[in-house]
């Protein structure tokens, strides 16, 4: 569990980290913490998965990846535990989940985020994706954004504002 | 973006040493000063090449509740139904899709329970039905992308 010490601490990188030689000294003079204290505690969120990690989130835009598709696949519930898997393991989905399907309109139980800086290199990899699948996949379709309409960090909340969402 | 720009961004996706001199180490490993790390990593968060580098908070992890939801706009409500959904501050992102559910929208929210009067309220605000999808299972999330 967080205590009140992690809570600033989090509160305190929410802007990401210090550019200063020694960043977590840094943020722990402000908080009366010693930087062995800071340390200690990032290390144990990393532990405990409240940290996913700690480093460089670039804008996919200006790494030239504009071509983004949420791919969506309709596959048997039996076999999503295990595809899911093998479909989240290859090196250009970067995100891949089991979602509900909201039947008869939306079959589609399996999402995989795919990046590419043309058409037919996502084509390519959407592709891989579907003979991965093979006879598992009962249909699939790729939505592109065409705009984003609002991006921001986690306004609703004081403690957790900014904290990156974990979907695209 | 030069070659040694594109060599720190991937490095730095991977991770980041929890040490005294963090900046050091990793400078030391890409043969390059400790300042000039530190002022080539400004400039790439000053110029929006990477839009953020520090730590990255996993929601769920600290009690939040996340969901992916979508809704079906009509074209001639396209406007006025973004300006509506983009208004709650649970709303962390909003995309337009090329498909009938043609707005997708991230919720994060402090507590599960908000999720459900979130989408509730939007559905009122708006008379549309929300497709809430929060995920069953992730298999993968690995946000880094080769510069």
């Amino acid at each position: 569990m967080l205590d009140d010490i992690d809570r600033q601490i989090i509160q305190a990188t929410q802007t990401g980290l210090p550019l200063t030689p020694q960043p977590y000294q840094t943020i722990a003079e402000p908080l009366g913490l010693t930087a062995n204290e800071v340390m200690a505690r990032l290390t144990a969120m990393q532990n405990d998965g409240i940290i996913r990690r700690i480093g460089a989130v670039p804008n996919h835009y200006k790494l030239g990846y504009r071509f983004n598709g949420m791919t969506v696949w309709n596959i048997p519930d039996e076999f999503i535990d295990e595809l899911g898997q093998k479909v989240g393991q290859l090196d250009f989905v970067s995100h891949c989940y089991h979602r509900p399907r909201h039947p008869p309109e939306w079959l589609y139980n399996l999402f995989a985020m795919v990046h590419g800086k043309s058409q037919q290199a996502v084509d390519a990899q959407i592709q891989q994706i579907a003979e991965l699948l093979g006879d598992y996949n009962l249909g699939c379709d790729v939505l592109y954004s065409s705009k984003i309409l609002k991006k921001t960090g986690f306004q609703s909340s004081k403690k957790f504002k900014d904290c990156r969402p974990v979907t695209d | 973006m030069n070659e040694l720009d594109k060599l720190i961004i991937n490095t730095l996706q991977d991770g980041f040493p929890i040490c005294d001199a963090p900046y050091r180490q990793v400078a030391e490993q890409l043969g390059l000063s400790e300042q000039e790390l530190l002022n080539r990593l400004k400039a790439l968060l000053d110029n929006g090449t990477l839009t953020r580098f520090g730590p990255l908070y996993n929601a769920e992890q600290m009690g939040g509740a996340l969901t992916l939801a979508a809704v079906k706009a009509p074209k001639e409500r396209y406007d006025e139904i973004t300006d509506i959904i983009n208004a709650f501050p649970e709303v962390a992102h909003n995309y337009a899709r090329n498909h009938e559910l043609n707005m997708w929208f991230v919720l994060a929210t402090e507590t599960p329970g908000q999720i459900q009067q979130t989408i509730s309220a939007i559905e009122q605000q708006t008379g549309l039905t929300v497709y809430n999808m929060p995920k069953n299972k992730e298999y993968f999330v690995n946000l880094k992308l080769e510069a």
